[in-house]
C-alpha cells in the first residue's frame, strides 16, 4: 500500500486544481456575498484544496487504515478546539 | 542500500532488524510523522483559534487591517508555494522511480521557490515597517480602531512569522536532503527521508492555504463596495 507510486498526470492535474482555486477565492473575495457567505466561501475553497495536497501530494489517499484515522483524528480535535471556543465566544451575550 | 550489507546478510541494510519488511518500515515512519503533524496541526491550530475569536470579536478593526495588506503579494506567495509542493511531490517521485539526478534537481527547485517565498515576505514585513503597522511603540493606524487593528496585525505577525520560521526549517532540511540525494543516499527501496521531508513541506504549504484568504482575503469585498 506504502509503495503505490501515483503518475506525474495526477500531481500536474492537483497543481492545476490548486493554481485554479486559488484564482477562484481572489475573484469571489472581491464580490460581496454578505457578511457570513464570503467567509464560508473562502473555507470551503481552502478545505478543498488542502483536501487535494493531504490526498494526492502528501498520499494519504494511498496509506494504511491507520494513518488514515490518524489524520482524520487529528483534524477533528482542531474542529472541537475551534468549535468549542466558538461556542463559548457566541453565547456570551446571550447572558448579558 | 538496496544490497545486503556484510554484516547482516539476511536482509537489505536500509531495513532495521525490529521490522520484518520494508514496507512495515515505512509504514511506522509514515505514521509517526504524521502523529508529528498533528502536534503541529494543534499549535498552528491555537492561534487559528485566536484569530477566529478576535475577528468574532472586533470584526470592523479585523477588516480594515487586513484591507492594508497585499492581495498581489499574497497570492503570487500563495502560487509559488504550490508551486514548491509541485516539485518537491516530483522529488519523491523521482526518488521512487530512481532517477538519482532528478531528485537533486527537484530538491534545488523546492528551495529556490521556498526562499523565493521568503523574499516575498520580508518585502511585506518591510511595507509594514514602513507604514507603522507593526505592533508596539510605533503602531499607528487610523480611525477608532486602532488598537483592535493592532490585535489583527499582532495575530498576522505571529501567524506568519511562525509560518515562515517553518519555510526556513523546510529550506534546511530539503539543503541536507540535496546533499545526501547527489551522493545517491536514495534509491527505490530506501527513501524514506525524501518522502517525510515532503509531508513536512506539504503541510507547511496547507498552513499557508488557510492563512491566505484568512488574513489577506478577509476584508477584500468591503474595500470594492465599501461597506
Amino acid at each position: 500500500m506504502s509503495n503505490h507510486i501515483v503518475s506525474t498526470r495526477i500531481y500536474f492535474a492537483v497543481f492545476a486544481a490548486l493554481i485554479v482555486f486559488t484564482w477562484v477565492t481572489v475573484a469571489v473575495a472581491r464580490i460581496d456575498l454578505g457578511l457570513y457567505f464570503n467567509t464560508v466561501a473562502a473555507l470551503a475553497i481552502a478545505v478543498t484544496k488542502a483536501l487535494l495536497v493531504v490526498l494526492y501530494f502528501m498520499h494519504v489517499r494511498y496509506s494504511t487504515k491507520l494513518t488514515k484515522f490518524v489524520v482524520a483524528g487529528g483534524f477533528l480535535w482542531l474542529v472541537i478546539m475551534i468549535g468549542l471556543v466558538m461556542a463559548d465566544y457566541y453565547t456570551r451575550a446571550w447572558i448579558g | 542500500m538496496s544490497t545486503p550489507s556484510a554484516e547482516h546478510p539476511g536482509h537489505p541494510a536500509a531495513l532495521l532488524h525490529h521490522f520484518d519488511t520494508a514496507e512495515q518500515q515505512k509504514d511506522a515512519s509514515t505514521l509517526g510523522m504524521w502523529l508529528f503533524l498533528i502536534t503541529e496541526i494543534m499549535f498552528f491550530g491555537g492561534m487559528f483559534t485566536a484569530y477566529v475569536a478576535g475577528r468574532f470579536r472586533f470584526h470592523e478593526a479585523f477588516k480594515e487591517a487586513s484591507n492594508t495588506l497585499d492581495v498581489t503579494l499574497g497570492a503570487i506567495n500563495t502560487t509559488v508555494l504550490i508551486c514548491s509542493s509541485l516539485t518537491m511531490a516530483l522529488a519523491v517521485h523521482a526518488a521512487q522511480v530512481g532517477k538519482k539526478k532528478q531528485i537533486v534537481w527537484f530538491l534545488l527547485a523546492t528551495i529556490l521557490l521556498g526562499c523565493t517565498f521568503l523574499g516575498v515576505k520580508v518585502v511585506e514585513y518591510h511595507d509594514k515597517f514602513v507604514h507603522h503597522h507593526v505592533p508596539g511603540l510605533h503602531f499607528h493606524f487610523p480611525g477608532p480602531n486602532a488598537r483592535n487593528a493592532e490585535m489583527f496585525f499582532s495575530i498576522y505577525f505571529g501567524m506568519t512569522g511562525l509560518h515562515a520560521l517553518h519555510m526556513v526549517v523546510g529550506v534546511g532540511l530539503l539543503a541536507v536532503l540535496a546533499v545526501r540525494a547527489g551522493k545517491g543516499w536514495f534509491t527505490p527501496d530506501y527513501y524514506t527521508p525524501v518522502e517525510m521531508t515532503g509531508l513536512y513541506w506539504h503541510f507547511v504549504d496547507i498552513v499557508w492555504i488557510f492563512l491566505f484568504p484568512l488574513l489577506y482575503l478577509l476584508g477584500a469585498h468591503f474595500a470594492i463596495t465599501g461597506h
